[in-house]
């Protein structure tokens, strides 16, 4: 879609109704466009047409050259045409015809077990058999069978008898998803979809095949059988898991979440969502889960009233002064996350507040709060903005991996609109290559000099301006200058660029003001004009102009007796860069305060534990990456929940004397909300010098999460998502493999660190030498590997 | 009778190793090319088109007209593609012109190449007919070897690779687009159009795809000009082409003859029906073309009068049907042929063929009910016209023409089987043992 020309449009009839689309239109869109539905089942606005099911017939009376076209027409594939008259089965009996018989002959091999099927009852064949099909089939002869059913993924089984094969799954996954190994195969009736035996269909993207499929043939492993959809409640809602921001639609049935789906938001995730945010709901249905509080008697944690929780927080908490810090993580709803800048600010009296759980550094810090925080939609980059980009680079940045959405988006604009992408990584990753990505190569840590010179493989300069997005991922955070690159980058040549974290409650917690550096909206804490603004808003006296300490800062000072308590909400230790620093931490400070879901490594060593609610049992924001605020609704609440973190927060403040001022998530959006718009200082960019080409013969780590991570605890309890992910393998480049010994495919015992794994290594032929990618250790990127190759019975 | 024939494709048919190059040069092969190579690319489409060539692999669309949609500007190459997928039942023109006489398609194919200023010519092959494949091979050798193809062609700085591409046996891959989805190294399956071929065809270049038989006459017009190419036939049916006939004639095989001959007397040509027979039905061009009866035996056998009759030329493949055939069983077996072959895409034509099959085995067994007839005749209706390509409706044309003519014997089945009607070893040209169980007892179902 192009933004600077106007759309040539064309003027046509349908049904005698006169309307006006953009030329190339096709005639089922301009007859949604009036309001006429016509039926279909392949026909998929956001999958090329492909006229297979040829139940959309229409009769074209006149092409719009004055002649009729000869025979009835399917109009998922016919693009309108000045003039034309198109009549469909509401005034022209041929096209009524045509489509009463077209779904007589679907139905004449499709079973009738719509009663003991997961589609009945949301069945576009049931429905349109209903409104546009015979009462009765003619059809008294043998129906085609298979064997039911069979695996596609282990989260996504086929039914074959019930496809009507309108290839929406295969052509979901070439077109959308790019992910090969499911296709139609056979022939004739014996038409099927079908898998590849030598290698799985692996997709992070595969429930939407459920979803898309127009008959009950895809169903879900996870909730095949579980409810009908008539007795399920469907929320509409955003996703926890990254910070895409999808919508969500939530079916629960008995204070139960039974199934998760893509909602339809055309700005954000259209109709897609990945496997991660479909089936990842069951993370708090261990016996882990924290319903009451917890308060630490002779060392041992045990039950207490609410009330008796609050006085011992109250009591460690008033004992430790302003020797505090707060640690939140990306989990929080944005009105959570600023409950606990406020309550740091005004309860604890502190800056020291932080919402990164993962590696940081100062010169982060400094970039997030000069270049990230305090922006808004309208100042931002957008999905939108990806697909009419010139050149989109990214920096520390696996869109498929860390920010599935944009990946698909991505991957759009590189079908669409044939943008380019470069990645400046030490290989072009599987999703990277279904992007057609140029690889600016480039060792782990050293981005900030790549940045400064972005030169890809085949040696081509790329050429940074106004028509170049850059999108910068978290882990820049821990490569020195890259994020001082970035942004030079962006004031030297123009580019736009987005920072997008993994975690889906970051941008929120950054507006909210949980950043050492920050208060809420941007203002920055040694700006006067910002802290009197918010003592007036907050109602209360001098909020101090010291900058806080970040994360790490807190933890060593914890360890070190510097800080005697901490305050902790949704921290995993493992996420840290240091996990053990994170956990001496823990262990040193006088004073833990925990708020979780379920018990953790942070509940096991804290002095007092506050449960709290789940997301999907409130209501609120996330702010995706693009700034886009998503509205977070309850969707399933027992009366047993927990209360949130700003009611336990609030309760708290009162027990300590101070009025926290919010009560629950509406007060604090609409306090946010008169925040917005701050045009007072900003911050410097970040000037790090980038780190030198290093000379190693070592060979050092890259890393990151994979969107399917097993460590990830928000994927507790769904065994099949993580069976249906690819194996953790070990990324070499030719050269390093030999030097090793290793071939493809050969096991091999990889130490980073104190970190041993067994990983299959898989040779790459773009990989640097001396690099090796393992996933889900991105806080070691940088550190030396050791790779033994293993034989039958040991190390090589 | 023999001077009705006009053997010009099939002229060297008989000679002595006529598979040969330098066979093929004595009877005057090549000369068609050197005529070519002096003329201008725009000047052969002239003459072709002048000519009034038209296709003959069944829709007998202008070829000279198609070769001048090739748009000039397109900065992809031009491929020629040549459907040698011959697969319609009953056509049997193709396979005997590639066996005997290679090197004439080979020499049409450098000679439309050359017009359509292509550098890289497919002659796709029908992968069941191995030893076809190996002679097409052989001559693409030989005609490199005599510097007819390849680099500089004849020293006239002309370039033309000619690749030999067998195909994996599918009759949708005799539909253009499927075969090049095919020839690309896809399942064959028709694509969408638009775009079309001429436009966006192999690999998504402007893409010339003509029938063995119509780029096999474009030497003779080369040679002998488009007034001798014109001289023959009818009024919009030009040239010669080949008919074949096949079923109960006492001489069947390939009669090459002007355009517009009629099947009586081709019949003639071939001995006659079977002695003591008379003909009942005939297809024109194929299974696919709508069945006709002896009331058309004077019609001539060109496009404009066999559309007049209600079916369409075709491929000229001449099923003949004596009076002891049973049309139920007919049909049947030709839609069964259909259903085997939907290539699954689209509804009317795989559920369709599949429930079209079923309804005839009941009729053919004597087991219809009451109104099946009707049923099939709308069947047919919400099947025909409404699917992707034209495989399904060639597999409904033989249906509703043979109730046409022959409904009696389709209301027959409602009580009485067909091999009771129609002894089935009574129209057997060769002995065999008597069908017992008829078809009753064929297996329907995903396995079939």
């Amino acid at each position: 879609m192009s933004v600077d020309t106007a759309q040539e449009t064309v003027t046509l009839t349908i049904d005698g109704i006169e309307v006006t689309v953009p030329k190339g239109t096709l005639a089922i869109r301009a007859a949604e466009a009036l309001g006429i539905a016509i039926p279909r089942f392949c026909d998929h606005p956001l999958l090329d047409p492909v006229g297979a099911c040829r139940q959309c017939m229409v009769e074209i009376p006149d092409a719009g050259n004055g002649r009729a076209m000869p025979k009835p027409q399917a109009s998922c594939t016919l693009a309108v045409a000045d003039g034309m008259k198109v009549k469909t089965q509401n005034t022209s009996a041929q096209a009524e015809k045509a489509q009463r018989g077209m779904l007589e002959m679907l139905l004449i091999n499709h079973p009738l077990d719509c009663p003991i099927c997961d589609k009945g009852g949301e069945c576009p064949l049931q429905n349109q058999a209903m409104s546009n099909g015979s009462g009765e089939s003619r059809f008294h002869a043998v129906k085609r069978t298979f064997p039911k059913p069979m695996s596609i993924s282990s989260l996504v089984l086929l039914d074959r008898e019930r496809c009507v094969l309108c290839a929406r799954c295969t052509r979901f996954s070439e077109q959308i998803s790019g992910d090969p190994f499911i296709a139609l195969v056979e022939r004739g009736a014996l038409q099927q979809v079908g898998i590849y035996s030598e290698q799985p269909y692996s997709s992070v993207f595969s429930g939407n095949v459920i979803q898309i499929c127009p008959v009950g043939a895809l169903t879900s492993t996870d909730y095949r059988f579980k409810s009908r959809p008539f007795d399920l409640v469907s929320t509409d809602t955003t996703c926890e898991h990254c910070a895409a921001g999808c919508a969500l639609r939530s079916d629960h049935r008995h204070y139960e979440v039974k199934r998760r789906m893509a909602g339809d938001d055309p700005q954000v995730n259209e109709e897609w969502n990945c496997d991660k945010g479909r089936f990842g709901f069951t993370y708090a249905r261990g016996d882990d889960r924290l319903t009451r509080p917890l308060v630490r008697e002779n060392g041992v944690l045990v039950e207490a009233s609410w009330h008796e929780a609050i006085d011992a927080a109250v009591a460690g908490l008033m004992a430790a002064g302003d020797q505090v810090g707060v640690l939140t993580g990306g989990r929080l709803l944005l009105e959570s996350a600023y409950a606990y800048s406020r309550f740091a600010r005004t309860v604890l009296r502190t800056n020291n507040i932080d919402c990164r759980a993962r590696q940081l550094s100062a010169e982060e810090t400094a970039f997030l709060s000069s270049s990230v925080a305090g922006r808004s939609l309208d100042d931002s980059v957008t999905y939108q903005d990806l697909e009419n980009a010139r050149t989109v680079v990214l920096v520390d940045f696996e869109p498929e991996d860390e920010s599935p959405i944009v990946f698909l988006r991505l991957r759009k604009a590189v079908r669409k609109n044939n943008i380019s992408v470069v990645s400046v990584a030490p290989f072009l990753s599987r999703g990277a290559q279904k992007l057609d990505a140029n690889l600016v190569p480039c060792r782990p840590l050293e981005e900030g000099a790549a940045l400064q010179n972005l030169v890809t493989a085949d040696g081509e300069t790329v050429q940074v301006d106004s028509q170049t997005i850059v999108l910068v991922g978290e882990r820049a955070a821990a490569a020195p200058g890259a994020l001082s690159a970035v942004a030079k980058l962006t004031a030297d040549t123009g580019c736009r660029m987005a920072w997008i974290p993994r975690r889906a409650g970051e941008v929120g917690a950054l507006e909210a003001g949980c950043l050492p550096t920050l208060l809420p909206g941007g203002r920055l804490v040694n700006d006067v004009r910002a802290r009197i603004d918010m003592q007036a808003e907050w109602n209360c006296d001098r909020l101090s102009d010291a900058e806080g300490m970040d994360a790490e800062m807190m933890l060593a000072a914890a360890r070190d007796g510097g800080l005697r308590a901490l305050v902790v909400a949704g921290v995993e230790p493992s996420d840290m860069a240091d996990p053990e620093l994170a956990l001496a931490g823990l262990e040193a400070a006088e004073f833990v305060v925990s708020f979780e879901q379920r018990a953790s490594q942070v509940t096991e060593r804290a002095s007092v534990v506050f449960p709290v609610a789940l997301v999907e049992e409130q209501s609120g924001h996330f702010i995706d990456w693009e700034h886009r605020e998503r509205r977070v609704n309850v969707v399933n609440k027992a009366n047993t929940s927990p209360m949130t973190d700003i009611r336990a927060l609030a309760a708290l403040a009162d027990a300590m004397g101070v009025e926290l001022g919010i009560r629950n998530a509406s007060q604090a959006k609409a306090e946010m909300d008169e925040l917005v718009g701050w045009d007072g200082v900003s911050g410097d960019v970040p000037q790090e010098q980038t780190r030198t080409q290093l000379e190693s013969s070592e060979l050092v780590l890259a890393s990151w999460r994979p969107a399917v991570d097993p460590a990830s605890a928000g994927l507790d309890h769904q065994q099949m998502l993580h069976d249906a992910a690819p194996p953790a393998r070990i990324v070499l480049s030719p050269g390093s493999a030999t030097l090793l010994g290793v071939g493809d495919m050969q096991r091999t015992r990889v130490a980073v660190g104190s970190a041993e794994l067994e990983l299959e290594v898989v040779v790459e032929p773009t990989m640097l030498d001396g690099v090796a990618w393992v996933p889900g250790i991105p806080g070691a990127a940088g550190q030396p590997v050791v790779v033994q190759a293993l034989v039958a019975g040991g190390v090589a | 009778m023999t001077d009705v024939l006009t053997p010009v494709l099939s002229a060297n048919w008989g000679d002595d190793r006529a598979w040969r190059l330098t066979n093929y040069e004595r009877r005057g092969g090549y000369q068609g090319l050197r005529k070519a190579l002096s003329s201008s690319p725009s000047e052969v489409v002239s003459l072709v088109k002048d000519a009034n060539l038209r296709g003959r692999g069944g829709a007998g669309f202008p070829t000279g007209l198609k070769w001048s949609f090739v748009p000039k500007n397109n900065p992809n190459p031009t491929y020629l593609v040549v459907n040698a997928d011959e697969s319609e039942p009953g056509t049997c023109k193709d396979v005997p012109l590639m066996m005997a006489s290679p090197h004439t398609l080979v020499e049409g194919v450098i000679i439309s190449s050359y017009a359509i200023r292509a550098n890289t010519a497919f002659i796709y092959v029908r992968g069941e007919v191995l030893h076809v494949v190996r002679r097409m091979q052989q001559a693409v050798r030989e005609a490199y070897s005599a510097g007819y193809a390849g680099r500089n062609v004849l020293g006239t700085g002309y370039d033309l690779e000619i690749v030999v591409h067998a195909g994996a046996g599918a009759y949708i891959c005799g539909e253009e687009t499927a075969l090049l989805d095919s020839l690309e190294g896809r399942r064959g399956q028709p694509r969408l159009r638009p775009p079309f071929p001429a436009v966006a065809g192999l690999y998504a270049s402007p893409t010339v795809i003509n029938n063995v038989e119509s780029i096999a006459s474009v030497p003779s017009i080369l040679k002998n000009g488009k007034n001798w190419f014109a001289s023959m036939g009818t009024e919009k049916s030009k040239g010669f082409t080949i008919y074949s006939l096949s079923g109960h004639v006492k001489r069947p095989g390939q009669f090459e003859a002007p355009m517009g001959i009629t099947l009586r007397e081709l019949i003639e040509l071939s001995g006659g029906i079977r002695e003591g027979h008379e003909l009942k039905f005939f297809t024109p061009g194929g299974s696919s073309t709508p069945m006709l009866t002896s009331e058309h035996l004077d019609t001539p056998l060109d496009y404009e009068s066999m559309a007049a009759a209600g079916s369409m030329l075709g491929t000229k493949a001449l099923q003949v049907f004596d009076d002891t055939t049973s049309v139920v069983r007919t049909t049947l077996r030709f839609v069964e042929f259909y259903k085997h072959e939907s290539c699954g895409k689209c509804t009317p034509c795989r559920e369709g063929s599949w429930w079209l099959v079923q309804l005839l085995m009941k009729l053919e067994a004597g087991k219809g009910s009451e109104g099946d007839v009707d049923k099939m005749l709308d069947l047919c209706d919400n099947i025909g016209g409404k699917a992707f390509c034209a495989l399904a409706d060639g597999a409904v044309a033989c249906v509703t023409s043979a109730v046409k003519y022959f409904r009696d014997e389709f209301e027959a089945g409602y009580h009485t089987p067909a091999w009771e009607l129609f002894p089935y070893e009574k129209s057997a040209l060769f002995a065999v043992k008597a069908s017992t169980d008829g078809a009753g007892n064929e297996k329907v179902g995903a396995n079939a």
